[in-house]
C-alpha cells in the first residue's frame, strides 16, 4: 500500500497533466481516504476470501503519460456476435481509443471517452462522478479514482431510447506486468433506455494486468438498463471491479456478468434502489477450472417501498478452482412491501475444488416478502444414467447438463444475438475448444 | 373499497393484537432472600485462584484455569455479531457467589428450605415425594450446585449425574480426560473467560451401551446481584449410549446487565446419541431495554464415534442478548448433527445465534431448522456455519432458516455460511423472511377463529417443527413460554 502513496506524491503532476481539472479535482480527498483506510483489510466479513492487498503488493508498472495505446485492438481481437449492430468502443489499457466509424447518435447522447466528458460536460461530471463510489470510505474505489486517468461515459438525456448496443471492448495488458486503473459513468436521465455490453479480455494468454475498475451507474426515473459484463481474460490476470448502482423510481436494470476465463476476479456490486418501484435483475455465471478464482459480492439496498430484486449466481468450478459468493439484501425500516430474492448455486466437479457461499438477509421492515436460497452440489447421478443408458456417451451427457444448469442465466439476456453467441461460447469452453482471450468468435 | 375498509379494519386488528406483545411481565423476575457468599469484585489471578481454593480443587485445574485466565488477557471482545453491545466492565462483575446454607442444618444434604422455596416457585420441586418422575434434576443457583435428584438410582446404572465440582473431586480421571477436549480455552473470548471462572455446573456419562432411563436436567438460577454465571456442563456418552439432556433458566429482574457466559461440552462415541434440549428464559429486561441477561454460551459437541448423533434443541425466549451457536463436529463416519431452534425476541432484545456443521466424517449428515420469530423492536439473526471439509465424502446438510416478523420496528436477519471442498459434498440451504400472512389470518376468521386466537395458531404452527423435537415435559413448558414471550393469549 505503500508503495502506492509514494508513487502518488512522486507523480502527482504527472497524472493531472493529460487529465480534465475536474477528474483531478477528486484525488486529493480519494487520498486521505487510501491512506486512512487502505487496502480493505483480509480477512474480514466483507473480504473473507479475496486480499487485495496481497494481490497488488508486487511493483506493477502504470500506463501514465503517453496513454498505453500500445495493443491494436483490431489485430488482438477479434468480435463476431452477429445481430447486434453495436456502437463500438475499445478501452486498451484503461484508455477509450477514438473511433470514427460509429453510427451518428441521438441527440444529447454521449457516448466517449471520459476525460473528454470531463472536459467538456464538467457540471454534468460534477454532479455524477464518485458521487456513489465515494458515498463510503471504500478502499479500492478511492484508490481508482486516485490513479485513474480515463475511462468510458455513456449519458442519454430524457426520453430518450437508444436502439443500439454499446458494445465497450476493454483489452488490458502488454510485456510488463503492469496496473490498469479504469472508470465507466453511465448516466440515464429519466425515461432514457440503453444496453451496454462490456467484454473484457487481456492482450494475451501470457500477460498478467491487474485491472481495477469502478463503475457507477444513474438510472433514472422509467429509465431501462441492460448491463451485460463477460470476461475472458488470462490466467495471471487480476480484477478488481466495484460496480454502484443507484436506480430512481420504476426504473429497470438487468444486470449480467458471466466470467469464462480469468485469474484472480473480484466483483463488487452495491445496488441502490431509491424510488418506489424500481426493479433490479443480477444475474452472474462463473466457469471456472485450472486454478482460477472467482469471487463475488453483492450487496443490494432497499431503501424505500415497493421495490423488487432477484438475483442468481451460478458457479461451474473443476480442477482446483475457488469461488465465493456473498450476496447481501438489506431491507430498510420503510421499505414496505419489499420482493427481494436471492440465489447461488453451485455444481463442484474435482475433488479440490472450493466453495464459500454467503447468502444473507438483514431486514428491518416487516410487509417484506424475502427468501434466498443456496445449494452446493454435483450433476445428477440419475439423469447421467438416463442419458448414457439412451446411448449418449458420459462426457456428453455431463456436459449437456452442465450447459443446462447455465441455461436461466443466459436466459436472462434480451439480447437475441449476444444469448446465442453466449451459448456457443459456452459449449466451447466446456469442451475445452475455447482459444483464450483470442476473442469471442 | 368494502373489502379494502375490511382488510384494513383486519389489518388494524392484527397490529393492535400484536402491539400487546409488550403488556406481558416476566414471570420468573423474583428474588430469593438468601444470605449468600461472595467473593469481591473484579477478575485476577488472586481471584482465580480464590475460585480454585473454595471448590478445593486439584493443581490440574488450577493449572487449567490460571492458563486460560493468561490467555484470556491476549484476547479482545469480539465486535462481529450484528448486536449492539454496551462496552462489558470484567472488572465490575464478581465471578463467585453461593447461596449460604443455613448453619441449623443438620444434614449436609440438606437443601435450605428457602432455596427448596425458590425452586418450588420456579416449577422445579427438588424435594424427595414431590420430585418429577422420570427426570433427574441438577439445580445451579448463582455459582453452586443446589442438589441433584436420583443420583443414587442413576448410579446403579453405572449413570454418573452430578454437578461439576463433584465430578473433580469422584472422578477426576474422566474430567481430566475430556475437559476442554472440545471448547479449549482458546477456543474464542468468552470460552477462555468461561475456563479461567467456572464455578459450576452438570457432569453427564453414560457408560457403554447404556440407555438412560430418564431425561436429566439442569436448570440454572442467577439470584445475587453484580455476579455472573460461569457454569460448566459436560456430558460423555460412550459406546451405545443413549441420553436426553435438557436444560432450563431463569433469573430475577433487575436494572443491570449480568453476564452469563457457559460452555457445554458433549462427546458422542460409536452409535451413541445425545439430545441436547434448552429453554432458555433468562430475564430478558424490561420494555424499555434496562436490565437483561447478557447470553454469551459456546456449545459444541463432537461426535466423535461412527454413526454417533448430537440433537440440539432450542427456544430461546429470554436474555437480553443471545449470543451463542450450538455446534457439532461430525467427526466419525455416518455421524449426524441436527439443530432445531426457535429464537424470539421482543421489546429491545436482540439475538445472534445459529449453529456450525463442521464435517469430517465420510457420510456425514446435518439438517438445521431455525426459526425466528421477532417482534417489538428487537433484531433477531440466524447465523450459521456449514462446513464440508476435504475428506467428508458424499456429507448432505439441509439448513432451513424462516423469519416471521410480528411488529415494523424489529429486524430479522440471516448470515449463513457455506464453506464447501468437496466435490461429493450436497449442501442445501433455504431462507424465507415474512409477516404473519393476511391471507391466512382472513382464512381463519373466515372459519370462525377470532384473530387472536388465530395469531397464536400461527405463530405455534410456525415453531411446531421444531416444538415437536422437545422431550414431552418441554414441549408444553415451550410452548407456554413462547405464548408468554409474544403475547398472553396466543398459543
Amino acid at each position: 500500500m505503500q508503495q502506492y502513496i509514494d508513487f502518488f506524491r512522486t507523480h502527482r503532476q504527472q497524472i493531472d497533466e493529460s487529465c480534465a481539472p475536474a477528474l483531478n479535482s477528486f484525488r486529493e480527498k480519494a487520498f486521505d481516504v487510501f491512506r486512512k483506510t487502505g487496502f480493505p483489510p483480509c480477512p474480514s466479513e466483507d473480504y473473507l476470501h479475496t486480499d487485495v492487498a496481497a494481490l497488488l503488493k508486487d511493483d506493477f508498472g502504470f500506463f501514465l503519460n503517453p496513454p498505453g495505446r500500445t495493443v491494436d485492438p483490431h489485430k488482438a481481437f477479434r468480435c463476431n456476435v452477429v445481430n447486434l449492430n453495436a456502437i463500438k468502443h475499445f478501452i486498451v489499457n484503461g484508455y477509450l481509443l477514438e473511433t470514427k466509424d460509429n453510427a451518428p447518435l441521438p441527440q444529447g447522447v454521449f457516448s466517449g471517452s471520459l476525460h473528454v466528458f470531463a472536459r467538456q460536460h464538467p457540471e454534468l461530471f460534477l454532479k455524477y462522478y464518485n458521487r456513489l463510489a465515494g458515498q463510503e470510505e471504500d478502499g479500492l474505489a478511492a484508490f481508482n479514482t486516485l490513479f485513474v486517468q480515463d475511462g468510458y461515459v455513456l449519458y442519454v438525456p430524457e426520453h430518450v431510447i437508444l436502439e443500439n448496443t454499446v458494445q465497450l471492448t476493454g483489452i488490458s495488458g502488454g510485456s510488463s506486468r503492469s496496473l490498469i486503473n479504469r472508470r465507466i459513468l453511465v448516466i440515464l436521465e429519466a425515461g432514457a433506455q440503453a444496453k451496454l455490453l462490456l467484454c473484457d479480455h487481456t492482450s494475451d494468454e501470457k500477460s498478467a494486468p491487474a485491472v481495477t475498475q469502478v463503475v457507477e451507474v444513474y438510472a433514472g426515473e422509467n429509465a431501462h438498463l441492460d448491463f451485460y459484463e463477460l470476461e475472458e481474460s488470462a490466467p495471471e490476470a487480476v480484477r478488481l471491479t466495484g460496480n454502484y448502482i443507484r436506480q430512481a423510481a420504476a426504473s429497470r436494470m438487468i444486470t449480467n456478468s458471466i466470467t469464462l476465463s480469468n485469474g484472480f476476479t473480484r466483483n463488487n456490486y452495491r445496488i441502490d434502489l431509491a424510488g418506489r418501484q424500481a426493479e433490479t435483475r443480477l444475474y452472474g455465471m462463473a466457469i471456472a477450472d485450472a486454478r482460477q478464482k472467482i469471487d463475488t459480492f453483492t450487496r443490494i439496498n432497499h431503501l424505500v417501498p415497493e421495490c423488487r430484486s432477484s438475483e442468481l449466481f451460478k458457479y461451474i468450478l473443476d480442477d482446483e478452482a475457488t469461488g465465493a459468493f456473498c450476496g447481501k439484501i438489506i431491507v430498510s425500516p420503510d421499505a414496505q412491501r419489499t420482493e427481494a430474492y436471492q440465489n447461488n448455486r453451485n455444481l463442484l466437479g474435482s475433488r479440490n475444488c472450493r466453495m464459500y457461499s454467503k447468502p444473507q438477509l438483514e431486514i428491518y421492515a416487516d410487509d417484506v416478502k424475502c427468501s434466498h436460497g443456496m445449494t452446493t452440489g454435483q450433476l445428477d447421478e440419475a439423469a447421467l444414467f438416463y442419458m448414457r443408458s439412451r446411448g449418449i456417451p458420459a462426457d456428453e451427457a455431463a456436459l449437456l447438463l452442465k450447459f443446462a444448469f447455465t441455461s436461466d442465466v443466459i436466459q436472462g439476456i434480451r439480447l437475441e444475438g449476444l444469448r446465442d453467441r453466449l451459448k456457443l461460447l459456452i459449449e466451447k469452453r466446456f469442451r475445452g475448444e475455447l482459444i483464450k482471450c483470442q476473442g469471442c468468435i | 373499497m368494502q373489502i379494502e375498509t375490511e382488510k384494513q379494519i383486519m389489518s388494524d386488528e392484527t397490529n393492535n393484537l400484536l402491539n400487546e406483545l409488550t403488556n406481558k411481565d416476566y414471570a420468573y423476575g423474583f428474588v430469593t432472600d438468601i444470605k449468600t457468599d461472595f467473593i469481591p469484585k473484579g477478575l485476577n489471578e488472586e481471584i482465580v485462584r480464590l475460585i480454585s481454593a473454595k471448590k478445593d480443587e486439584p493443581e490440574w485445574l488450577l493449572d487449567f484455569r490460571l492458563k486460560a485466565y493468561r490467555y484470556w488477557l491476549t484476547l479482545r471482545m469480539p465486535e462481529w455479531a450484528h448486536l449492539d453491545i454496551p462496552s462489558i466492565n470484567y472488572q465490575d462483575i464478581i465471578y463467585y457467589a453461593s447461596p449460604k446454607t443455613k448453619e441449623t442444618s443438620r444434614h449436609p444434604d440438606e437443601v435450605d428450605p428457602e432455596l427448596l422455596k425458590t425452586f418450588d416457585k420456579l416449577g422445579i420441586p427438588l424435594h424427595e415425594q414431590k420430585m418429577l418422575s422420570g427426570m433427574a434434576i441438577d439445580a445451579v443457583m448463582d455459582s453452586v450446585s443446589v442438589k441433584t435428584t436420583y443420583k443414587e438410582n442413576l448410579a446403579e446404572k453405572g449413570i454418573i449425574f452430578c454437578s461439576f465440582s463433584e465430578a473433580v473431586h469422584d472422578h477426576p480421571d474422566l474430567v481430566k480426560k475430556y475437559l476442554g477436549s472440545v471448547v479449549s480455552y482458546r477456543d474464542n473470548f468468552f470460552a477462555a473467560l468461561n475456563s479461567a471462572v467456572f464455578s459450576d455446573g452438570s457432569f453427564v456419562f453414560i457408560p457403554k451401551g447404556v440407555r438412560c432411563p430418564m431425561d436429566l436436567s439442569t436448570y440454572f438460577r442467577i439470584n445475587a446481584r453484580n455476579t455472573g454465571q460461569f457454569e460448566r456442563t459436560l456430558i460423555v456418552a460412550e459406546e451405545d449410549a443413549y441420553v436426553s439432556y435438557l436444560e432450563g433458566c431463569t433469573a430475577p429482574m433487575r436494572d443491570e446487565n449480568q453476564l452469563h457466559a457457559a460452555i457445554v461440552e458433549i462427546v458422542v462415541l460409536d452409535r451413541a446419541e445425545v439430545k441436547y434440549s434448552t429453554v432458555q428464559n433468562w430475564y430478558p429486561g424490561d420494555k424499555n431495554g434496562k436490565g437483561g441477561i447478557y447470553n454469551f454460551v459456546t456449545k459444541r459437541g463432537i461426535c466423535k464415534g461412527e454413526s454417533s448423533k448430537i440433537s440440539w434443541t432450542q427456544v430461546e425466549t429470554g436474555s437480553a442478548v443471545t449470543w451463542k451457536y450450538p455446534s457439532c463436529i461430525l467427526a466419525g463416519d455416518n455421524s449426524i448433527g441436527e439443530f432445531y431452534s426457535v429464537a424470539v425476541t421482543n421489546h429491545f432484545q436482540q439475538a445472534d445465534t445459529g449453529t456450525k456443521m463442521i464435517h469430517i466424517g465420510k457420510n456425514t449428515r446435518s439438517r438445521i431448522v431455525s426459526k425466528g420469530i421477532s417482534a417489538g423492536k428487537s433484531q433477531n439473526s440466524y447465523r450459521g456455519l456449514v462446513r464440508i471439509n476435504k475428506g467428508a465424502e458424499n456429507a448432505r446438510n439441509h439448513s432451513q432458516c424462516d423469519s416471521l416478523l410480528l411488529s415494523n420496528t424489529c429486524g430479522a436477519h440471516t448470515f449463513p455460511y457455506m464453506d464447501v471442498q468437496n466435490e461429493t459434498a450436497i449442501v442445501e440451504h433455504e431462507a424465507t423472511t415474512s409477516k404473519i400472512s393476511e391471507d391466512q389470518l382472513f382464512y381463519c376468521n373466515q372459519r370462525g377463529i377470532p384473530t387472536e386466537e388465530a395469531v397464536g395458531l400461527i405463530v405455534n404452527g410456525y415453531a411446531k417443527e421444531v416444538l415437536n423435537k422437545l422431550p414431552m415435559e418441554f414441549a408444553v413448558e415451550a410452548q407456554k413460554l413462547l405464548s408468554v414471550s409474544l403475547e398472553g393469549s396466543v398459543g
